[in-house]
């Protein structure tokens, strides 16, 4: 589709493009915006709670839950054993999930029974009280003792391989080879998890759940209740943030809510406590990178090899998936002419890691821009010079294949580069920094450009469909209903703009409504940036097949040809006359018209063969930049961003205001993914930094001092995708990158930019500080 | 009006509360959420942290007790209890539009600066900018980032809700239109009759919650009840029953007696009442001691300086509590009292081991004295943690030298975070007694750490990193004395 079809945009009032609030910011300031917690609960209803096991590893030697069930106001206590028909909530279909860990604990912090009381209060109560005997099992927490172990892995590992990767590294003029750790990185939306479960008659289960991916969690709760999945219903109006912890991990509580409510015949919910949340579901997935290069005096990079081992805890939940984006993200904008990269998920005993916006491409681009940074330290050289020698190249240029074998055709990087170097004055203040540096003694300043070329589709293809539902009442007024979810990111206000446009109506006349599995089924997760993508070309289909009805009804009654029949400004135009668009319906409605439609999309173009590692899994790519100045006290290892500049390319923006909201909001929380936000786990295996007041997420006086985000409004994508905008949620997250790498330039100054300080993330003040000490020592 | 002694009454919006049930566990942001179902204030940690639960609460401060004293605060609903509200005004987040849905100002501009996302941290973060559009029609961005210290948001990056705050501060249609200031007088009447002038005592089977009016009543009471859980901002009480679902009866709530929030300025030095919070004592301290005042405001989030007092950090006897360091270096005394009388010793006398400090049966904290800076003293505080606001400290350092020909005469020096206890680096001060005040001698001394200081790894910092920036944390101090800069600084101090 090409935007020209549509319409004149200035007519009506939330068309595609325009800077639109999000359709609910009255509702959440004023607090009347409904979260699940806030709903009125059906009479009767009853809580839950988890029980948390407190061993990395062991064997269940005896469970004694009587303590737990005779505090007054329990109502029940379930095990594995009550699951009426599977303990599997394994989203792999790998059976290697239990709803409760049955007999073996495979992780600090898994549950192992769960309570349900007349009030949440009670319920949190009485799963402390059990008395579980263990016997000890030996556990490995880390990627180092998952490799010191054996190397269990918990998916198959992917290689792509282009080249001869092993022979050029043996012949290239320069070598290097280094080790990267990059942690983790918890989602911390502001809602935690949460499910209500209403029974029906029959098998019938209402459930709301704060989830990005309602058809899976009705499948997984029809699996565990032994039900078709028609007897499920999922719903959610609107998550407190989801990131992509909200993808699987809701899938237990969901399932639990469920059993519960059909056991007892009322409605349970589930609201774990904060710190429950953060010990028991899983994470952005932690890496150690070992990577070998070969390059030339010049800087031009010749051959890279490189294993990315991931720390993906005690099951495969979507680890593969993210492993594998690891992997397709290794090069980020780089032509790689000879290239070997091998995945490697271990298995390890801690809670089982997931997806979290990016997917394992940030990890695999953080290790990618290490790579520059270790070829620009050895050759005394700007990163961005390094950068700059090696981006792809241009289609004809032979330097556009990429290491699984797609050939890239709408390379915008350099423009972006060009454009951000200079709008950003990054020579200039580099220049400036370096001259700080010769004088200051304790405050040190470093600058970094990186760039960021980023994917787009579902890697497993068959997830790049959406449905939508959208019906016209009588009155003209317009329901929506499309499969992706509502995180905060503005999905629903982007897809009723695709509405309002095609149906050149107000966006006030249409009605966003809650996303269930009854309306629209077999739905993809909201989730790999896909959202607007997918469920906005469905709802654009819904409207077209409406409009063609309407169009050949106002054709016939009006007596003319369709091509006469046109949407305009809240009306329909036939002929010469011109019909309020409630009037038309409302005849076509009398006519006997159908003003209801399910419409559908699928993405044209992609195909991946993940066994020989060929083919083409992304639609069109990402791009954009950043450059971010940081000063660091070279005494604490504290530092402060001093300022960013972002140039970013989301296409035709669909919603401009949304847009730089997604690429700011991606840069803060990517920048505390590198900074300060740390995953700590103890010898035992625990989990120690378990709520806001141990794991610090970036707070207002942390984001950017001065901080210039701009989109590339010169950008249209290739690809004929809505209004040709491009997906956001995701790429912006890596822009930070810039920061990680301003932070190793200040702490190189202190040996005069002779070594790479091979600054591991998060980069913390502590990690800052070795990292300076490191350096006095060597120079 | 009489004071009925069995009954919390504040006013809570536009409604006059008066509550006869209430345990010592119960929490504002349970008692909105389920007794109230006013579902706009949000839980997103129930521990103080992240805001989502900030709702305002007025209160009459000082001895006027008219609407000029009438100080509205954000505090955070999660952690606090509803045992400690009387004769409070708590509004919240569905108190701000007009009855005909007109957004408040803070509100609109939330909304117009695309201020939310998913929206769950909003109604905290709209609270948190109508406490600041109260109080400043022209705030820096140094203040605003301050007002929001307490409130996390995931999904914006903070820019637009800045931006909004700026907006909002311009935006005053009139007085009549903002809830609070149209009845500032009468709520200031109402709140006035509310005030207890006898123990409150709400028994409910074995649940007893305690609101003495005045600290000769909370004398009495721990004399009848010495196992007593004293209740003050609750910002850590707060969590022994959100996360350790820990008894605290009897609770004790003193958040309301007006004899242990004073502060006194004499010539000797200052004296701040056991029950003056953070916020309150911020511009004594900062202008008797100007380093004082960046520290504060990295002390937890505006909310948790708004309910947590000096007191309260001394007397739960953390290690890494913020406030010790800095008053043992300034060589303050903490007073005791009892029904018996009252009795002063050196704060760094005051914390025995870790859990332990010298206070007896029936003993509270009533005040810390700190004596003034002598003129030519120099005294620093520096808080060391992974992010900059709102974080505990990894380790905390404070100074207090003074010099004689140019040679170290006396020095103080006290750390948190590198022991058990608040602890006085006893080895690093002889170090640098009597010597020249150079780099060397500062180089020296630093070896002097390692008898002091044997710090643990965990979570916040490992203890390599402790010890180096520990001492580097004297460097810094040695630096800036010459004129050195040696610290970062966001933004120029903004009192």
């Amino acid at each position: 589709m090409d935007k020209s079809t549509f319409e004149d945009p200035q007519t009506i009032a939330g068309p595609m493009h325009a800077e639109l609030r999000h359709d609910s910011a009255h509702k959440h300031v004023a607090g009347t915006a409904d979260y699940i917690d806030d709903m009125p609960e059906p009479a009767g209803t009853l809580h839950g709670a988890l029980g948390l096991t407190d061993r990395a590893h062991a064997e269940i030697l005896e469970m004694d839950l009587s303590a737990v069930a005779a505090l007054p106001g329990v109502v029940s206590v379930l095990t594995a054993k009550d699951m009426p028909h599977s303990n599997d909530i394994s989203s792999t279909h790998l059976h290697d999930e239990p709803v409760l860990a049955d007999g073996r604990v495979q992780f600090h912090g898994q549950p192992a029974f769960a309570v349900i009381a007349e009030t949440r209060d009670i319920a949190r109560r009485a799963a402390r009280l059990a008395k579980i005997t263990y016997r000890d099992l030996p556990h490995r927490i880390d990627v180092a003792d998952a490799m010191a172990g054996g190397g269990e892995l918990v998916t198959p590992p992917l290689t792509l391989q282009r080249g001869d990767a092993e022979g050029e590294l043996e012949r290239a003029p320069r070598r290097l080879r280094g080790k990267m750790r990059i942690g983790g990185q918890e989602h911390f939306y502001l809602e935690g998890h949460i499910a209500l479960a209403i029974p029906g008659e029959d098998d019938d289960m209402t459930v709301w759940v704060s989830t990005q991916h309602p058809s899976e969690i009705q499948h997984m709760v029809a699996q565990v209740l032994g039900v078709p999945s028609n007897a499920v219903t999922v719903n959610v109006r609107r998550m407190g943030g989801g990131f992509g912890g909200k993808e699987t991990q809701g899938n237990q509580f969901a399932a639990l809510a469920a059993v519960a409510a059909r056991k007892l015949r009322r409605a349970v919910k589930f609201r774990p406590d904060r710190d429950d949340d953060m010990m028991a579901t899983g994470k952005r997935h932690d890496f150690l990178v070992d990577y070998d290069v070969g390059f030339d005096d010049a800087g031009n990079i010749l051959a890279v090899q490189a294993t990315y081992a991931a720390r993906c805890g005690f099951s495969a939940d979507l680890s593969g998936p993210v492993t594998d984006r690891a992997l397709f993200h290794a090069d980020n904008a780089y032509f790689y002419p000879h290239v070997k990269l091998t995945s490697q998920p271990l298995k390890t005993n801690t809670v089982s890691n997931t997806a979290f916006r990016g997917f394992g491409g940030p990890q695999g681009m953080v290790g990618c821009e290490r790579i520059i940074e270790e070829v620009a330290y050895a050759l005394g050289k700007d990163p961005l010079e390094i950068r700059k020698l090696n981006f792809y190249g241009d289609k004809d240029s032979g330097r556009n294949v990429t290491p699984y074998h797609q050939k890239i055709d709408d390379n915008i990087i350099p423009q972006i580069i060009e454009e951000l170097e200079a709008s950003a004055d990054y020579q200039a203040r580099r220049a400036a920094i370096v001259e700080f540096n010769r004088t200051s003694r304790v405050i040190r300043k470093g600058i970094a450009l990186t760039p960021v070329k980023f994917g787009i589709s579902f890697t497993l293809t068959h997830l790049n469909q959406a449905g939508a539902l959208v019906h016209i009442y009588t009155d003209g007024s317009v329901h929506l209903n499309h499969g992706g979810t509502e995180m905060g990111q503005g999905l629903n206000t982007k897809v009723a703009q695709v509405l309002a446009d095609s149906f050149q109506i107000d966006i006030d006349r249409v009605k966003i409504t809650a996303t269930t599995t009854g309306k629209v089924p077999n739905t993809s997760a909201t989730a790999a940036s896909s959202g607007s993508d997918l469920n906005g070309m469905a709802a654009f289909d819904a409207a077209r097949q409406i409009k063609e009805r309407l169009v050949a009804f106002a054709a016939e009654r009006w007596q003319t040809t369709p091509d006469n029949v046109s949407f305009v400004q809240n009306h329909v135009k036939i002929g010469e006359e011109r019909v309020p668009f409630a009037e038309l319906i409302g005849q076509a409605y009398i006519a006997r018209v159908q003003l209801s439609a399910a419409g559908f999309y699928k993405t044209p173009k992609i195909h991946w063969d993940r066994a020989a590692g060929r083919g083409t899994p992304f639609y069109y790519f990402a791009y954009g930049a950043a450059v971010s100045e940081v000063s660091i006290d070279t005494l604490t290892g504290e530092y402060l961003v001093d300022r960013v500049d972002v140039l970013h390319d989301v296409g035709r923006s669909l919603n401009p205001a949304i847009d730089i909201g997604q690429v700011e909001g991606g840069f803060v929380q990517g920048m505390g993914w590198l900074t300060t936000e740390e995953l700590w786990w103890d010898e035992k295996g625990r989990l120690r930094t378990h709520a806001p007041s141990t794991y610090k997420i970036p707070l207002a006086s942390d984001r950017p001092k001065v901080f210039n985000v701009r989109l590339a409004e010169w950008s249209e994508n290739a690809e004929k995708t809505i209004g040709r905008s491009k997906a956001v949620g995701e790429p912006p997250l890596m822009l930070p990158i810039s920061v990680l790498e301003a932070l190793s330039m200040a702490v190189a100054s202190v040996s005069d930019y002779r070594e790479c300080p091979r600054l591991d993330a998060p980069a913390t003040p502590e990690r800052v500080l070795m990292a300076v000490e490191r350096l006095k020592q060597l120079a | 009006m009489t004071q009925a002694s069995d009954s919390i009454r504040f006013i809570l919006n536009d409604t006059e509360i008066a509550l006869s049930d209430v345990a010592p566990t119960d929490t504002l942001l349970d008692f909105l959420r389920l007794q109230r179902r006013l579902t706009g204030t949000k839980e997103g940690c129930a521990e103080g942290d992240c805001g989502a639960c900030t709702v305002l609460i007025g209160q009459l401060a000082g001895d006027a007790k008219d609407d000029e004293s009438l100080v509205y605060e954000t505090v955070n609903a999660c952690i606090r209890f509803v045992g400690s509200l009387n004769a409070t005004h708590v509004v919240t987040v569905e108190h701000l539009a007009a009855g005909d849905g007109t957004l408040h100002p803070v509100q609109q501009a939330m909304v117009d600066y695309h201020g939310s996302q998913c929206g769950f941290c909003t109604p905290g973060i709209v609270m948190s900018l109508y406490g600041l559009w109260l109080t400043n029609d022209n705030p820096s961005r140094a203040a605003i980032e301050k007002a929001l210290q307490g409130n996390l948001c995931r999904c914006t990056g903070y820019e637009p809700i800045v931006r909004a705050a700026e907006a909002a501060a311009k935006e005053r249609p009139s007085a009549i239109f903002d809830p609070i200031t149209r009845t500032r007088e009468k709520v200031a009447a109402r709140l006035k009759a509310l005030q207890a002038t006898e123990t409150i005592v709400i028994r409910n089977g074995e649940d007893c919650l305690v609101v003495p009016a005045d600290a000769a009543g909370l004398a009495s009471v721990l004399a009848e009840n010495p196992d007593a859980t004293i209740v003050s901002g609750s910002t850590d009480v707060g969590l022994w029953v959100t996360k350790q679902m820990r008894p605290i009866s009897p609770a004790v709530f003193i958040g309301g007696i007006a004899d242990l929030q004073r502060i006194e300025t004499s010539e000797a030095g200052l004296t701040i009442g056991a029950g003056v919070s953070y916020t309150a004592a911020f511009e004594a301290l900062s202008s008797a001691y100007p380093s004082f005042g960046g520290l504060l405001d990295r002390i937890g989030g505006e909310q948790v300086r708004n309910m947590g007092t000096i007191g309260g950090n001394i007397a739960n006897g953390s290690p890494i509590g913020d406030s010790p360091p800095p008053l043992i270096a300034l060589g303050a005394t903490v007073t005791l009292r009892s029904k018996d009388g009252t009795r002063s010793l050196p704060l760094e006398d005051f914390f025995i081991a870790y859990g332990k400090q010298d206070r007896g049966p029936g003993e509270f904290v009533e005040s810390i004295f700190a004596p003034a800076l002598p003129a030519g003293d120099r005294f620093a505080a520096y808080k060391v943690t992974k992010r900059r606001d709102e974080d505990i400290s990894a380790l905390l350092g404070a100074f207090l030298i003074s010099l004689e020909r140019a040679r170290v005469k006396t020095a103080r020096i006290a750390f948190g975070g590198m022991a058990a206890t608040p602890k006085r680096a006893k080895a690093i001060e002889a170090a640098l007694i009597g010597e020249p005040w150079t780099e060397d001698t500062v180089r020296a001394a630093q070896a002097a750490f390692e008898t002091d200081f044997q710090p643990i790894t965990d979570w916040r910092a490992s203890s390599a990193y402790r010890m180096l920036a520990a001492k580097n944390l004297l460097m810094r101090f040695f630096l800036e004395s010459v004129g050195e800069k040696a610290q970062l600084q966001r933004f120029e101090y903004v009192a």
